[in-house]
């Protein structure tokens, strides 16, 4: 089971940290990181595997919400099944 | 392996172009809720709702945050209730509305619907006595809704039930005049309705349907518009697949939510409604999609032609993507509750002679129109009656819900607030149908061969 991360908003220090030391203290293991910066906007997508998370799924995406709101970012969590619906058949 | 375009389509589709899914609604019978004494019949009724809904709402909220996909509503549709009050000696079904009422505040639904009768060929048991307490149920309670189905393409157009709903409509908008009308829109009177349909004001559980069912309604006028404003010189062919292709997209998000929710409640999945719902919401708007097709504004020549190729590419696009269609499948045009649609009727581009030939093209009927309050309950029911034949000559939906504002006259506004929205009052011819509407009796059912 994985999830997607993604975070999008303007550049600053310590994002990555931040973002994955909350993946870290939720047990959550980050596999696959694309980052870009454009001009000043950061833009990040994490795919994490939540097999071993330590928390119920919606308590995780809350906390990276308020982690996001926190930073001024906009920070949001979705299960991998979404994705893999809507686009493969 | 998903790609980084994909991931972020999807995430651009939901935060900003307002995909979500409209509604999860649980149908649920209620044929073993039937007893002679009605205070037994309505503790059974609510004991069932409860019992059976009383995850919905947690469970949908749950699925909402783990898929990051929003689910505005979360409602219920119950077995007509005119077939469960035949059994009752007492004459009023309000009852089972108060009842309904009860148990959708207890689990916490936005609506329930199936305060309804179907009298299609004729009236039977309690389907009198409940169209004429509609008025009432509807002014005494918030979140139930009504609907009376009064034709068919079997069985033709039952024009005494036609009569009796135009005064039915109007009653309703009066008994809640205070309150800009709300009554009559939460009623529906159909030809050929769905049994499964998730959709409100005209939801009910039909009795060929699973005990418990899940049954979800898609949205997103906002991404096929999107798609289409993204994509420059496409020929109608292309649109055309560009449409199928989003619609499809959209549908696989409701077969998943269906799908999940099924499970974690335990309850059969019924069908996915293929539909593109509108909302209020700039940008969330079915007319905004004509016009991105190239239509200067909504209601002009060529918007009947343009509605039924979207209306078809959403049908395409969306039975490829879910394994169980069903309900009223289709595009919407309720006018009060998208954004573009009273734009057009404000500025007199969209009139209700505009959206009777859309009605033939499209998912539903004449849906959300505030007509003047003064307006005979005859024209209303002539307005039905021809609605109906739409319906039942081409074999399909259609329904009308329309608004009486009582005491407004056209150019006025009526403000429901939420998904059902405001919009103008709009001009209805005023010519006599009353000799018509008065004899009563029954259009017969149409041929189904020599199609011309």
């Amino acid at each position: 089971m994985r999830a997607v991360i993604t975070v999008v908003g303007k550049d600053t220090v310590g994002i990555l940290a931040k973002v994955s030391a909350k993946c870290a203290e939720s047990n959550v293991n980050i596999n696959e990181v694309t980052q870009s910066v454009l001009e000043d906007m950061f833009c990040m997508i994490m795919l994490a595997d939540i097999s071993a998370m330590n928390k119920p799924f919606g308590d995780f995406s809350d906390e990276m919400q308020k982690l996001g709101d926190d930073m001024g970012m906009s920070v949001h969590v979705m299960h991998e099944t979404i994705f893999n619906s809507m686009h493969r058949i | 392996m998903i790609n980084t375009h994909e991931i972020l389509e999807t995430i651009t589709m939901i935060q900003d172009e307002n995909l979500d899914i409209r509604t999860v609604t649980m149908g649920i019978s209620l044929l073993d809720c039937m007893d002679s004494d009605i205070d037994e019949a309505c503790n059974k009724v609510y004991e069932k709702i409860v019992t059976n809904a009383r995850n919905l709402v947690p469970v949908c909220e749950e699925i909402e945050r783990e898929l990051g996909i929003p689910i505005i509503n979360k409602r219920i549709s119950v077995t007509p209730i005119a077939i469960v009050a035949s059994a009752c000696k007492e004459q009023s079904p309000v009852k089972f509305a108060l009842t309904l009422e009860k148990a959708a505040r207890e689990v916490g639904v936005n609506f329930i619907g199936g305060y309804s009768a179907l009298v299609q060929k004729g009236f039977a048991g309690a389907d009198m006595a409940l169209i004429k307490s509609i008025p009432e149920a509807l002014a005494v309670t918030d979140h139930v809704c009504a609907s009376v189905n009064i034709g068919s393409t079997k069985a033709g157009i039952n024009m005494d039930a036609v009569k009796i709903m135009g005064r039915v409509v109007k009653e309703c908008a009066e008994l809640t005049r205070d309150r800009q009308c709300i009554g009559a829109a939460k009623l529906v009177v159909f030809c050929n309705a769905p049994e499964d349909n998730p959709f409100m004001a005209g939801a009910f559980h039909g009795v060929g349907e699973p005990d418990v069912v899940i049954n979800v309604g898609v949205s997103g006028p906002g991404v096929v518009r999107a798609a289409l404003a993204k994509s420059e010189g496409l020929d109608l062919t292309g649109v055309a697949e560009l449409i199928k292709r989003t619609a499809f997209k959209i549908t696989r998000m409701g077969q998943l939510v269906a799908q999940e929710a099924s499970k974690r409640l335990g309850y059969p999945f019924g069908i996915v409604d293929l539909s593109l719902a509108p909302t209020p919401a700039v940008g969330d708007s079915v007319a905004y999609i004509l016009e991105e097709i190239g239509l200067e504004c909504c209601g002009s020549c060529g918007t009947t032609a343009a509605l039924a190729m979207l209306n078809d590419a959403v049908k395409k696009g969306g039975v490829m993507a879910s394994s169980r269609v069903g309900g009223l499948s289709g595009a919407f045009i309720p006018v009060t509750e998208d954004a573009g649609m009273i734009h057009a009727a404000t500025i007199g581009a969209l009139s209700i002679e505009k959206l009777e030939a859309m009605t033939a093209v499209c998912s539903v009927g004449l849906d959300m129109i505030n007509i003047p309050g003064d307006t005979s309950a005859e024209v209303i029911s002539a307005l039905i009656a021809d609605e109906a034949a739409i319906g039942m000559v081409n074999s399909k939906t259609t329904a009308v819900r329309v608004i009486p504002a009582i005491g407004k006259k056209v150019g006025e506004e009526l403000n429901f607030g939420g998904l059902l929205g405001n919009g103008p009052v709009m001009k209805i011819s005023t010519y006599s149908p009353a000799k018509f509407i008065n004899r009563g009796g029954q259009i017969p059912a149409p041929m189904q061969s020599l199609k011309n």
